[in-house]
């Protein structure tokens, strides 16, 4: 009886700090969302306004009871994974159905203002005069009055929108330094005022004659310019005042631009647009990436695995050796054998592809030898091996030492004592036993090195070319190449890349379904 | 027991908490990337993410990298407490284009920005930058390259204040002809004066389009035409053309007689010339500090072009301020460019921290005698062509860069250059 009561009764215990720290919790969540939820209105990011507040209400359902014990343990990863992970993919694909990249970034509405505020022309000999903006009303709504001080002659001028600007006797207000600071009726505005109505200024033209108006550069100067081009919402056209050319929305490839009356792309800005399933297209039927892919898709996977095989094998005999007792200074070797992986990787990498230089690198100038180790295709691809050897030898030297010294001595002393040879032992004895903690690092490592896109960018940059081949040099593994597809030549498409991600991403997916099969052999035999 | 499990969970949702702020902050990031640590073979160390800052709390925010920003700051100080506004200087180290494209649009961005001037291209296809008006008495002191480099579609849109382009630096001790007018002037006096190389020149097994510019005009190479009203015509291709592969055969030759190898890089082509093995070295006004400390007597002139053909014209990198089209006080930075166009004082206060051939021709008179070699360059800048600032432009870089280093490795300048062309055109129309 006693026993199945205490238990229960303690579930029932709620000692005082536990409260205060569920409440102190609480609240900082709500403190949390109490803050972000008006901001992100405001931002108008509704996307994540949605995981905030179903974030808060899942915190509060789950972590005020005492029910939900599983709930408790599961949110936190299950939150992590939606947000890091499972958020970005969405957005990913999302993006790969659009042309977002440069000069496509934002709305139509932000694209025609950049497009008509780019077209103020100064005219030819304008004035610039010192300017102070007045108002007689609100001085953020306005009405806003413009004073002009002319500095060559000191001559003060009045305007607004609906009276052209004109000659004021300077009696009528105070000249302080070439600037009006006071006016009978009007407030000044100071620079911070102005700043703060400054979108409305910058619209803001006082007739001069019919073609040219006195136009608000900063808090206190002013030109005389005009406006080329005005945009008509109701016909969707923009129109140049000065030529009388209109320019009408049109589709110049899968994007819709402003374009003139022969369909010829008239101004760069765009807008973010739905393009269907043209990224895909262009991906799976551009000539040089789909001859390019098989290439580089087996090089890939020559250089992950020749890799992962290198530096285990180098690793793994290095820890065999300096595994044995009779060795001596093994503190001392093994922390040497380290430096590699201290270095950070980078700037190995980077010193490496100087190595290499065929008349200025070490290699060559040690060694005495005239080999064109970047410039050839075969060469460039062994000394890509070799330097990740350097590099990733250590790694698995650390893991296999470890491994090696929680294999416990009996078990090798034990096949000594039924006659086995040294070699024996390692090789049927040790080696089974240590694959089982290490084969899962390997497929970890192979993982990695197949999208490892910093060896090659820093080391070859996926060279070398051949003559007339720009696609994919002859170190490129996919994740360079792909690179180079999506950034490497007309700046950042972003719904390209994407596309490209997608589809690397259902890639590497049936890989790493492989490897699990893979691993799951290795402990089957074991 | 209770009270571990709790804060356990406290700790948990304070992180989720902490999360989901840091995830609304990043909230128009297109995700992708998520670079997996399983540490294997080769962990080639994290890849750093150069994020741009948060935007300072000042009245003015100027984002730009880190030397100009060192340079800038105590001259925009200044102005600001002359004009009662308080000016924050951002260093943005890495792609401060990016960071400030995005950062733009996401309304979080800076005022102002110093950049190049070929990054107005593709600032105003995103609508990054608002065009700023130069006052008549500024044009008049800017040097019209200045000018020439910011005027994008017929619109001002930056106020010009340093100009770079490539020289030609002689070693004294290794040449005769310390200014050389041609190639092949230059080739014979160097190898008269038995130096190891005759030039540093780097083209590297990518090649470099941006250092190869002088020779490749110099053969009649030109990148993209111009159209009626001058502006440039990404629909006329250069790289393929009747000039191009003059270039080429050219390039092949200099290739064979090795004065250009893609074993001279980036990395090393300074360091050949300061170690006394290069006769010549191209290069900017960068390479001068460097020159300075090896102690080597030397010598600058403009680069030469080929006995016979068209003169060489590097090309020439203006550095200017721009007015964010997104910023949160325009009005102010439209005030800071007006006062930088005006008058070259807040230039000249910029110059003893950061080095740059000034545009302003005032400025140029009065350093012209405690730094001839900035100022000369400067004036040798008057003679190369603005770097095109069209966003096609970087569909040039590679395919022209790659082309040219495979005919100085020997590949067949015709066949390499059209191809080159072809994936250039390739690439705009795509």
């Amino acid at each position: 009886m006693s026993s199945t009561h205490a238990p229960a009764h303690r579930e029932r215990t709620t000692t005082i700090p536990a409260i205060v720290v569920r409440v102190l919790f609480l609240g900082a969540v709500l403190a949390v969302a109490a803050f972000t939820v008006p901001l992100m209105i405001e931002l108008k990011q509704w996307m994540w306004l949605t995981v905030m507040v179903l974030a808060t209400v899942a915190i509060f359902v789950l972590y005020s009871t005492k029910r939900f014990v599983p709930g408790k343990y599961l949110f936190p990863g299950t939150f992590f994974l939606v947000v890091f992970l499972i958020t970005p993919i969405i957005l990913t694909i999302g993006y790969s159905f659009t042309n977002f990249g440069d000069g496509t970034r934002g709305t139509k509405e932000q694209a025609v203002d950049s497009i008509v505020a780019n077209s103020v022309q100064q005219t030819e000999d304008s004035t610039w005069y010192n300017l102070a903006v007045a108002t007689q009303g609100d001085p953020v709504e306005g009405p806003f009055t413009l004073f002009l001080v002319d500095p060559e002659t000191g001559t003060v001028y009045r305007g607004d929108e609906t009276a052209p600007v004109q000659e004021i006797s300077a009696d009528e207000v105070t000249v302080t330094s070439g600037f009006v600071t006071e006016a009978e009726g009007y407030t000044i505005l100071d620079a911070r005022e102005v700043n703060a109505a400054y979108d409305a200024l910058q619209a803001f033209a006082v007739p001069i004659s019919d073609t040219s108006a006195v136009r608000v550069q900063g808090a206190n100067q002013a030109f005389e310019g005009t406006t080329m081009l005005s945009y008509d919402d109701a016909t969707d056209t923009l129109t140049d005042s000065l030529t009388g050319d209109e320019f009408t929305v049109g589709k110049v490839g899968d994007t819709e631009y402003f374009v003139d009356a022969d369909g010829k792309r008239a101004f760069s800005q765009s807008w973010l647009q739905s393009v269907g399933a043209s990224n895909y297209e262009r991906l799976f039927t551009d000539a040089g990436i789909a001859k390019q892919f098989g290439a580089a898709f087996v090089w890939t996977l020559v250089f992950a695995l020749g890799s992962v095989l290198l530096t285990f094998v180098v690793g793994f005999a290095l820890a065999l050796v300096l595994n044995d007792e009779r060795m001596r200074g093994r503190r001392l070797y093994r922390s040497v054998l380290l430096m590699p992986y201290a270095v950070p990787g980078f700037i190995s990498l980077l010193v490496w592809s100087n190595f290499y230089n065929r008349d200025f690198g070490l290699i060559n100038e040690t060694l005495g030898l005239n080999l064109d180790w970047m410039g050839d295709p075969t060469l460039a691809k062994a000394a890509v091996l070799l330097t990740n050897l350097w590099m990733g030898f250590p790694y698995m030297f650390i893991v296999s030492t470890g491994a090696l010294q929680a294999i416990p001595n009996d078990v090798t002393e034990a096949a000594r004592m039924d006659g086995a040879s040294r070699l024996q032992t390692t090789l049927k004895v040790v080696t089974p036993l240590l694959m089982v903690a290490v084969a899962p690092l390997l497929v970890a490592s192979f993982a990695f090195n197949f999208n490892n896109f910093n060896a090659i960018q820093l080391l070859t940059e996926g060279g070398p070319f051949l003559p007339g081949e720009y696609t994919r040099g002859g170190t490129d593994i996919l994740i360079s190449m792909i690179y180079r597809i999506a950034f490497g030549g007309s700046g950042a498409d972003f719904g390209f890349a994407s596309a490209v991600s997608v589809a690397l991403f259902a890639l590497t997916g049936v890989l790493a379904a492989i490897q699990f099969r893979f691993t799951n052999v290795l402990e089957d035999v074991n | 027991m209770q009270i571990r499990r709790q804060s356990f969970l406290a700790l948990s949702g304070v992180a989720a908490g902490t999360a989901l702020l840091a995830a609304c902050g990043g909230g128009d990031e297109t995700g992708g990337g998520g670079a997996s640590d399983a540490g294997g073979a080769s962990d080639a160390g994290g890849a750093e993410e150069g994020a741009a800052p948060a935007r300072a709390d000042a009245d003015l925010v100027i984002w730009t990298d880190e030397e100009k920003a060192v340079s800038l700051e105590e001259p925009a100080a200044a102005w600001g407490e002359a004009n009662g506004l308080t000016v924050a200087v951002q260093i943005v180290a890495d792609d401060l284009q990016g960071n400030f494209v995005t950062a733009n649009q996401a309304g979080n961005g800076p005022d102002m920005i110093l950049a190049a001037h070929d990054w107005i291209g593709n600032l105003v296809q995103n609508g990054s930058i608002s065009p700023v008006q130069l006052p008549g008495n500024a044009t008049e002191d800017i040097a019209p390259i200045g000018i020439e480099a910011v005027t994008y579609d017929g619109q001002t849109y930056g106020v010009p204040y340093a100009v770079e382009t490539l020289v030609l630096f002689a070693n004294k001790a290794l040449t005769d002809a310390p200014e050389p007018k041609t190639v092949e002037e230059m080739v014979e006096a160097a190898t008269a004066g038995g130096a190891d190389n005759v030039l540093a020149l780097p083209v590297g097994e990518q090649g470099d389009a941006y250092h190869m510019e002088a020779f490749y005009t110099s053969a009649g190479g030109y990148l993209f035409g111009k159209d009626s009203e001058g502006n440039l015509d990404p629909s006329d291709v250069g790289v393929g053309q009747e000039g191009s592969i003059t270039a080429g055969e050219k390039l092949k030759e200099l290739g064979e007689s090795g004065v250009l190898s893609t074993s001279i890089t980036g990395d090393n082509a300074i360091s050949l010339f300061t170690d006394g093995k290069a006769a010549y070295l191209v290069s900017g006004p960068w390479a001068l500090e460097d020159i300075r400390t090896a102690e080597i007597d030397y010598a600058m002139s403009a680069v030469p072009g080929f006995e016979g053909l068209d003169p060489a014209v590097p090309f020439a990198g203006v550095n200017a301020f721009y007015v964010a089209a997104g910023g949160k006080n325009p009005a102010f930075a439209q005030q800071f460019a007006t006062a930088v166009a005006s008058s070259p004082d807040i230039v000249e206060q910029m110059f003893p921290k950061n080095e740059l051939p000034p545009v302003s021709l005032e400025l140029q008179k009065k350093l012209a005698e405690d730094f001839p070699e900035i100022v000369k360059i400067a004036e040798l800048a008057a003679d190369g062509d603005p770097m095109p600032a069209i966003p096609e432009m970087a569909a040039i870089w590679q395919p022209l860069g790659q082309a040219q280093a495979n005919i100085v490795g020997g590949a067949d300048p015709e066949s390499t250059m059209v191809s080159a062309g072809e994936e250039i055109t390739g690439q705009i129309s795509g």
